[in-house]
């Protein structure tokens, strides 16, 4: 898994994630996004579209940021994940309390 | 049938999930099947990893068929049965309630979702504890030509 910074919009960071989002590699998403919030970094936006694989850890990492993001009046969204991706987020109904956006661009209006 | 034993480290969960995912990209499922069977198996493998052996190392023993190993689901359809066996603590995922899906980002639990994930994906989940082992079945059913 990779976790690309593409950007800065609207005040908000736009970090690109590449490959598996998984029990070995979720915490690194954890980590980094823990680490630009350290920075005060308080807005971002997640670009799912090259996630190919999710699984409970990931979604546990997300919400972990979720959480942190929330109690400082910060905010992550989530953009165009694909199928498979979109199905894991339905099924745990996390796609009722994280915002998800159909594109990048969608997603940095909400800032 | 082929099977693979692994200690239950997690740098061996990717290649447990590929040892599984492999053998069924050879069956006819669909590239999200498949991804379904993936995210299944890596939730049961974490459990096995995280909370079997609490002080001991233990191993994971993985076994794929293609044959329905008893007659308690229907033998209408032909089916990939993915057998999980550890001789960690005895743990019946079937027993855990179902998360509370419904709840905000702050009330959420991070816990509980992988059992949930295993049980929604896979046709079907059996468990049974023998001889001191877990042994579990996560049953995919072939789709039909």
């Amino acid at each position: 898994m990779e976790i690309i910074k593409t950007g800065k919009e609207n005040n908000a960071i736009i970090v690109k994630i590449v490959g598996r989002m998984d029990a070995v590699t979720a915490p690194e998403f954890e980590k980094a996004l823990s680490a630009w919030i350290d920075e005060s970094e308080k807005y971002f936006v997640v670009d799912l579209s090259s996630l190919e694989y999710i699984s409970s850890a990931g979604l546990r990492s997300i919400l972990i940021i979720a959480k942190k993001l929330k109690a400082l009046n910060g905010k992550i969204v989530l953009a165009a994940m694909e199928e498979s991706v979109n199905e894991v987020f339905e099924i745990s109904g996390f796609n009722s309390i994280i915002p998800i956006h159909d594109t990048v661009q969608a997603a940095i209006r909400q800032f | 049938m082929s099977s693979i034993q692994l200690p239950a480290k997690i740098e061996n969960m990717e290649l447990l999930v590929q040892f599984i995912s492999d053998i069924a990209r050879k069956l006819d499922f669909s590239g999200k099947r498949i991804k379904e069977i993936e995210l299944a198996t890596e939730e049961a493998l974490v459990n096995i990893i995280n909370y079997a052996y609490p002080d001991h190392s233990g191993s994971i023993k993985v076994t794929c068929s293609q044959d329905p190993p008893n007659d308690s689901y229907k033998a209408s359809h032909k089916a990939f049965v993915i057998k999980i066996e550890d001789t960690g603590i005895a743990f019946d995922i079937m027993s855990l309630k179902d998360p509370d899906i419904s709840t905000g980002i702050s009330d959420r639990e991070v816990g509980g979702l992988g059992v949930f994930l295993i049980r929604k994906l896979m046709d079907k989940v059996l468990y049974h504890r023998k001889n001191k082992k877990n042994i579990l079945e996560l049953v995919v059913n072939i789709p039909a030509k």
